[in-house]
């Protein structure tokens, strides 16, 4: 297990007429080789922001960037937030690369499935159109599209939305990376078809051995694929642990609230959803305090601390398992307990 | 693809007939009498009688729609006896104003309007969609803004007073242009004389077409560069240079395609503002003359083939669009 | 208890995109294919399916905003396929629908107050204390703040504005809702929010419900009875416990399996079914079972003849081999 990615204190933040949107406010995070670690949020916890700054995809101009993203590469490590264009452009498709949420819109509609991938081939391997083409044949190939020869001709609309998140699979990994980043990558796809896309990536993570950064709100997703959770509210990270640790002992109360509040097909269906009360807070104003305390119901509990004005800091729990709460570890770990033994509703 | 061009032809052809039904109609109803204009003010009344039965006005007007109809295809006489004379086919009528039939007329103007046309479109083309992509690339920079001020100066500026400044400025007061005296010189016979005779209204033309193309493609290139799939390409690791030609411009490109056409179809039809204030003796001022000189004959046949160029250019759009585009199918 | 609402054979056909130079039609997509339940007062029937199998199809159908190709309709006795357009518009009061996405479903240019209030105008009805105050009733019963009365639809959040929806649905109080994929486009920790509202609201003032949707997890929460659609017909029809405790149609069966369960030892032990292949085009469906092309119980019966939906156990099923 080699550490792929590492990201330092990230903060991304879009300066708006109306002040500052800080949508990642200083975040942590870890991808060794072989391993899927998931980032879960709703909108606007900034897990999209995160995802898009590791490619060094914003918009140089118009975000501020602080904090380290080191990606290793053969020649080292390159840290994407201080690195020139040029250096970030070599690391994309070659050492990470990237999945998208709406395969339609992700491919463009004008150029053959043949002509996309031998592209991104050819930008980091010196052949020929030909030899290109054979490569993105083998892919699509890998990926599982029936008849690969004669679909590589055709075009992105000529496709189902499976095919095509296939065909983006096949495009991401064609030059053999280390790092995939997913995008909400079956969001919009039906849940037969997600199954299938989700044991694909399985096997393929398998095969190549690279480490996959899952971002997604469907907890259910996680569950099936994560080996490590980083759970994102209001640009921060308010859990992170191995994926066990989240559901089977959730310790920060947004985390507990999201678990409580999913329906499942394998539970009672019984009763009501506890909900959580209140909406996301807005990113321009955050909370000067905790930021999900507007809406958390155990903040009666706290002692020693005012959520309202003091900043948590993220605690180790236990070895790995880190929460961003002012309340104290045995009454979190009573109340993660308690949601964890309704167990799946 | 066949029966889509064999319906667009019959469309093409019924549309065509009630255009020069219409044209006609518009003719018939209005207060005057060709035979009396046939021959200028100081007409006696037996010449003008005799010019109306020798250019068939006698005739109630169906048959002379219907005469003018079968023309197209097998030719047309006109008067009897010694004073007889034919239009061949195909004849769109005679003009008894410029004595010639309108089918001679037609094409000796065509050669004009085509080369005013097509050079436009060409410099336009350039100026406005390169400028446009360059105002989107360095957007909200000094060259931006200039690409601003000239839309805006561009579109406003009817064509008549872009013209006349050209003519003033680069004729009269620099001498930068040479004043083209002679009249008509085809690409052929005198190519550098060609240039210097539609320099300045292709200049003219061009200036306020590129304006909306800039615009147009400024928007086009902002619209496409938000798109999903841009994101990917440069997800993939693409150099912007890449990007911006092979990804952005390819999509922004078919809108923009098929825009042109269809200006292009209208400048054929007669750039008459233009044509008028350089005196080029090209369809738009042949049928501006005929307009004055009430002489349908010719109306009738410049608006016909408008009408065609326009239809034609249509097709060709489409089919071009379904080409640019694989998920338009015809 | 006889059924509020009885729909047979509902059917609707869209004519494919025309090829031939005189645009006649070519080919039809088939997007509801004969389908047939019923229900009660007081009772939430979930429709679920995935794309493109004709859900969302078969609940404007019902409230005619599209118009059955085939099929009755009877409401309260009433058939709805017949009315007249004049008698279909006083019938609107009775039936009402909820749509999913809440960004697009709201008019931007009208306030909360004057679209909640819609539906008194269009109906004629004057409620005993004005316009205004039964609007703000409404709002406050959805969990809207009454003062926000005149404020616009883009000054709310999604989950907000789907209770703008909801509260222009309840107004004049129809006895039966489509709710088209209501909380879909919400975050789950909103979904929780409006799918709880809707129960109360329901249990309240004795509503049916038919409840679109393709997740099957927040179709189990409120649902009665299930009914699974696969390319425009009805595969399975349970109660909710036996649809998901016991589903007897394979399409069920793999449906449940490839939904995942937020629970990582569950999920990572038990058995999976994949299903190979995609969807047919519902402008040429399958022979026989629509299913037969995708189903690893297949024989040559399922392709020749479609099955009927027949009772076994509590459920109804259109399955040759059900479970």
């Amino acid at each position: 297990m080699s550490k792929l990615l590492e990201i330092k204190n990230l903060k991304v933040s879009f300066p708006t007429d109306d002040g500052d949107v800080k949508a990642v406010d200083g975040i942590d995070l870890t991808l060794n080789s072989g391993e899927t670690v998931a980032i879960v949020g709703e909108s606007g916890s900034g897990k999209t922001v995160t995802s898009l700054s590791i490619l060094g995809l914003h918009n140089r101009a118009s975000t501020n960037l602080s904090g380290e993203i080191l990606v290793t590469t053969q020649a080292g490590v390159v840290d994407v937030v201080s690195a020139a264009e040029q250096d970030v452009r070599s690391i994309r498709g070659k050492n990470a690369a990237m999945i998208f949420q709406d395969p339609m819109s992700s491919l463009h509609p004008y150029y053959s499935i043949t002509n996309q991938l031998s592209e991104a081939y050819r930008i980091h391997n010196k052949v020929s159109k030909q030899a290109a083409h054979n490569r993105s044949v083998e892919m699509l190939e890998l990926v599982g599209i029936p008849e690969p020869a004669k679909r590589a001709k055709e075009f992105p609309h000529q496709f189902s939305g499976g095919m095509r998140q296939r065909v983006m699979i096949a495009m991401a990994l064609i030059n053999n990376p280390k790092i995939l980043i997913a995008d909400e990558p079956t969001t919009a796809l039906d849940v037969t078809v997600q199954a299938q896309i989700l044991l694909l990536l399985r096997d393929l993570q398998k095969e190549f051995k690279m480490g996959i950064l899952l971002i997604t709100h469907d907890l259910g997703v996680v569950a099936e694929v994560a080996d490590r959770v980083n759970v994102m509210y209001a640009g921060k990270v308010v859990e992170s642990g191995s994926v066990e640790d989240i559901y089977y002992q959730p310790a920060a109360p947004y985390t507990m609230g999201l678990l409580s509040s999913i329906p499942s097909v394998y539970g009672k269906g019984t009763g009501k959803l506890s909900a959580i009360p209140g909406q996301p807070p807005s990113l321009i104003n955050l909370p000067k305090g905790c930021g999900f305390e507007p809406r958390c119901t155990l903040k009666h509990l706290v002692t020693g601390a005012n959520c309202v004005t003091d900043k948590p800091n993220l605690i180790e729990d236990s070895a790995g398992h880190f929460a961003r709460c002012h309340l104290d570890l045995e009454t979190r770990k009573i109340e993660g307990k308690k949601v964890a033994a309704k167990g799946v509703k | 693809m066949l029966r889509f061009i064999a319906r667009r032809a019959a469309y093409a052809v019924i549309t065509l007939l009630f255009v020069s039904m219409a044209t006609y109609a518009i003719f018939a109803i209005l207060p005057f009498d060709p035979a009396a204009l046939s021959c200028g003010k100081g007409c006696r009344p037996n010449l003008i009688e005799a010019n109306r039965i020798r250019l068939g006005f006698d005739k109630p007007i169906w048959e002379q729609y219907w005469l003018f109809l079968s023309g197209i295809f097998v030719g047309r006489n006109y008067g009897m006896g010694n004073a007889a004379f034919s239009c061949p086919a195909p004849s769109f009528g005679y003009s008894f104003n410029e004595n010639a039939c309108v089918t001679d007329l037609v094409k000796q103007a065509l050669p004009v309007t085509l080369s005013l046309a097509i050079g436009a479109l060409i410099i336009w083309l350039f100026m406005g969609v390169g400028l446009g992509v360059l105002a989107a690339k360095m957007k909200n920079s000094p060259v931006d803004t200039g690409a601003t001020i000239f839309v805006l100066i561009g579109t406003s500026l009817p064509v008549f007073v872009t013209g006349l400044l050209f003519l003033v400025f680069l004729t009269i007061k620099w001498n930068i242009i040479p004043l083209s005296l002679t009249g008509y010189i085809s690409i052929f016979s005198n190519p550098p004389g060609f240039f210097v005779y539609f320099i300045l209204p292709w200049l003219t033309l061009a200036f306020n077409f590129s304006a909306i193309y800039t615009r147009f493609t400024r928007s086009a290139i902002l619209e496409t560069a938000s798109e999903d799939y841009i994101r990917t390409a440069v997800a993939k690791g693409l150099s912007p240079k890449v990007v911006l030609r092979k990804h952005t411009l390819r999509a922004a490109l078919s809108p923009i395609a098929t825009m042109a056409g269809l200006d292009f179809a209208a400048l054929l039809g007669g750039a008459i503002l233009t044509e008028t204030i350089y005196n080029l003796p090209g369809l738009g001022r042949l049928s501006l003359k005929a307009v004055y000189d009430f002489d349908l004959s010719i109306v009738v046949a410049t608006t016909l083939f408008a009408a065609t160029i326009v239809i034609f250019m249509n097709l060709l759009v489409d089919i071009l669009y379904a080409y640019l585009d694989p998920r338009v199918r015809i | 208890m006889t059924a509020l609402l009885k729909v047979e054979s509902l059917t609707k056909y869209f004519s494919a995109k025309s090829n031939s130079i005189f645009g006649a039609n070519s080919g039809k997509v088939k997007a509801v294919d004969g389908i047939s339940f019923e229900i009660a007062e007081g009772e939430t029937l979930g429709l679920v399916g995935e794309s493109g199998c004709g859900k969302t199809t078969a609940g404007r159908t019902l409230l005619r905003l599209l118009e059955p190709t085939a099929g009755t309709i009877t409401y309260e006795g009433e058939d709805v396929t017949k009315l007249s357009r004049k008698a279909l518009h006083d019938f609107r009061s009775k039936m009402q629908i909820i749509f999913q996405d809440p960004y697009s479903s709201l008019n931007p240019r009208h306030t909360i107050g004057k679209i909640i209030a819609a539906p008194f105008e269009i109906q004629n009805v004057t409620p005993p204390r004005g316009v205004k105050n039964a609007v703000q009733e409404v709002m406050e019963r959805v969990g809207l703040n009454p003062e926000h009365y005149n404020r616009y639809p883009h000054e709310f959040s999604g989950g907000q504005r789907q209770r703008i929806g909801i509260a222009r649905a309840i107004a004049l109080r129809p006895k039966f809702i489509v709710a088209d994929e209501p909380v879909s486009a919400l975050d789950v920790s909103i979904q929780a929010q409006v799918i709880n509202l809707l129960d109360d609201l329901q249990s309240e003032f004795k509503m049916s419900f038919l409840f679109i949707a393709h997740d099957l997890s927040v179709v189990q929460h409120i649902s009665d009875r299930v009914a699974v659609m696969y390319l425009g017909k009805i595969m399975e029809l349970a109660p909710t416990v036996d649809l998901y405790a016991n589903p007897r149609h394979p399409y069920t069966k793999a449906l449940l399996s490839a939904v995942p369960i937020p629970d990582p030892k569950l999920e990572r032990s038990r058995e999976r079914i994949i299903l190979k292949g995609d969807l047919p085009s519902p402008i040429n469906p399958p022979t026989g079972c629509v299913f037969s092309t995708r189903c690893w119980k297949a024989q040559d019966i399922c392709r020749s003849t479609a099955p009927q939906l027949l009772q076994v156990g509590n459920s109804s099923v259109a399955c040759h081999f059900p479970e």
